[in-house]
């Protein structure tokens, strides 16, 4: 499991929705080409500019409406290390730790610092750090049955080593 | 101290004589229901070894939201689906002329009280109005719940809604949800179980109990729930033999909130752009004009709705700069439909009747709006872009209130025509 993500904060707010990270008119699309619509409607930047180990900080209920799994998998599939919101939406938080993407509750996130900051998330001490605004945040431990999963790396992995077990 | 009904039936599937709200379980699962979302778990499926289902007998899969696909990429995705329904030997596969998913499992008798269900779709909470705990989780998880028949949950807080009076005419269960959501915040339910009881819940429908549970995944919730009653059991019997165990919570539960909510005066509720809890009584709409409007989906297009539809619009013409899509919840809808010559009058009325199905609901087909356009529509969430353009927006409302302004051309109250 990595235990340090690091990069550019995207900070969103309130109640984000997964039909504006992934569109239902590109949910028959292959990832190649789907990820490249991300946040299309609201942030038209962000499928271009993100990069491996940025981190998505927001506020309350990040992830609500559909259960689409491609919302939190096109954050991966773009390199997105680790979501850092006040709350989330529960099917987008089980479908972040099915495929592997840690999804960090942390109480305080949304004044966290600015979009644009360097920030690190610390699985291991269970730290988040704006290294901009020089905030630490500490965040609960994950439960057993979510480590589990979050260290086989997803569900498909996980269902992988219990085939081959 | 007594329990909730999600207590009860958490209980019952992990194998344990009680559970504690925040517990952590592993529950059996009694049904899994898959839509297009076959495609994916498949996918992970079979990249990840695994050729057999935990039981073929416990999964419905229902093709509904690129049905008929519009493109090649969607046809070649259900010829794959087709080929892994065979593979797997999965025994219920609706591919077409059924519906959208959670309307033909209802219907066809899959739905029992008491039942885990869970389902690769959000709306999969709608089978609460029979009385069942269900929810909806992402193709990753359905992937090892076709593998292993368990999935991992934690057990909810419940709150209760406590729904007193009757509804005014033309005021409808969507309007009562739609009201919830605009009162109480898109996650005042945010992981938790939610009981719908008193008279007006009682008397309502199995289909506008339906919409109520449909729409309690908008306000945040994991389950919802109304109690087995006679209705329940009635719908039941001209379905399924199959034996239940009805589960009711204790006079005793344990619940984090109860609210009390009058509705013998409710108005008829409009959400707007782009929150399902940005709701406003249509008395304050504002007379929006509108380009588009939809009488379907999961939520609002079974038979007493499109009833209600026909009723408001009395023979009356849709306005000439308006589209109104009426797309039945199910193949038995329509055909119930055309039988009281509901179909006849809508569609004289300029309606275009499109195949039951997901249809626009969720952006994917038939019916998409063009930048700057405004539909509204019975279905569940009003996103940014949701059914089309990001310019475009949408507004949600019940049939009475949709066939209303499909007349007049903007926001109407179905209550003055």
């Amino acid at each position: 499991m990595i235990s340090n993500i690091k990069g550019r904060v995207w900070k969103f707010g309130d109640n984000v929705d997964t039909d504006v990270m992934t569109s239902g008119k590109y949910l028959n699309l292959p990832m190649d080409e789907m990820k490249g619509h991300t946040f299309e409607a609201m942030r038209p930047e962000f499928a271009q500019q993100a990069k491996p180990g940025d981190v998505i900080v927001a506020g309350r209920n990040f992830g609500c409406g559909s259960s689409r799994e491609t919302a939190p998998a096109a954050l991966k599939a773009l390199g997105i290390g680790a979501v850092v919101a006040e709350s989330f939406a529960r099917i987008f938080y089980r479908n972040a730790i099915a495929i592997g993407l840690p999804a960090v509750i942390c109480p305080g996130a949304a004044s966290l610092g600015s979009d644009g900051d360097e920030a690190e998330v610390d699985l291991a001490s269970r730290k988040v750090t704006d290294h901009t605004s020089g905030k630490v945040l500490e965040f609960p431990a994950f439960p057993d049955e979510m480590l589990k999963v979050l260290e086989a790396g997803g569900i498909e992995p996980l269902l992988k080593q219990m085939k081959n077990a | 101290m007594g329990a909730t009904a999600a207590q009860k039936i958490l209980a019952r599937a992990s194998g344990k004589e009680a559970v504690r709200p925040g517990e952590y379980v592993m529950a059996n699962i009694d049904l899994a229901m898959v839509h297009d979302s076959m495609g994916p778990v498949c996918e992970v499926l079979f990249r990840a070894g695994v050729d057999k289902v935990w039981d073929p007998d416990k999964i419905v899969c229902v093709l509904d939201h690129w049905n008929p696909p519009p493109t090649v990429r969607d046809a070649e995705t259900y010829k794959f689906i087709r080929s892994a329904v065979k593979r797997l030997g999965i025994k219920h596969f609706y591919g077409q002329n059924a519906g959208v998913c959670h309307q033909v499992l209802i219907e066809k008798g899959h739905i029992l009280p008491g039942m885990l269900v869970a389902g690769a779709d959000s709306h999969t909470i709608s089978y609460g109005a029979l009385g069942a705990a269900a929810s909806g989780i992402g193709h990753s998880d359905m992937a090892y719940v076709f593998a292993t028949g368990k999935l991992w949950f934690k057990v909810p807080e419940t709150i209760k809604f406590v729904i007193e009076g009757s509804l005014p005419p033309r005021v409808s269960s969507k309007d009562v949800i739609l009201g919830l959501a605009g009162k109480y915040s898109v996650e005042a339910a945010q992981y938790k179980a939610v009981e719908f009881t008193g008279a007006t819940c009682n008397d309502m429908s199995i289909a506008s109990r339906i919409t109520m549970c449909n729409m309690a995944v908008e306000i945040g919730a994991k389950f919802a729930f109304f109690e087995t009653d006679r209705k329940t059991t009635d719908y039941l019997r001209e379905r399924t033999g199959k034996p239940f165990n009805a589960v009711a919570a204790d006079s005793d539960a344990p619940y984090e909130s109860v609210y009390h909510e009058d509705v013998s005066t409710l108005e008829p509720q409009v959400a707007f752009p782009f929150s399902v809890d940005n709701v406003r009584p249509v008395s304050k709409a504002g007379g929006i004009r509108i380009d588009q409007a939809v009488i379907g989906s999961c939520t609002n297009a079974r038979l007493e709705d499109l009833r209600m539809a026909a009723e408001v619009m009395a023979g009356r013409k849709v306005h000439p700069d308006v589209r109104l899509l009426v797309i039945p919840a199910s193949w038995d809808v329509y055909r119930d439909a055309i039988r009281e010559g509901i179909i006849m009058r809508l569609s004289e009325s300029g309606a275009i009747i499109c195949n039951a199905g997901c249809g626009p609901c969720m952006g994917g087909h038939m019916g998409q709006l063009a930048s700057g356009e405004s539909c509204i529509a019975t279905i569940n969430r009003n996103f940014k872009g949701r059914m089309g353009s990001p310019g475009s927006e949408l507004y949600l409302a019940s049939p009475a209130t949709v066939a209303a302004s499909a007349i007049t051309g903007k926001i109407t109250d179905p209550r003055g025509l």
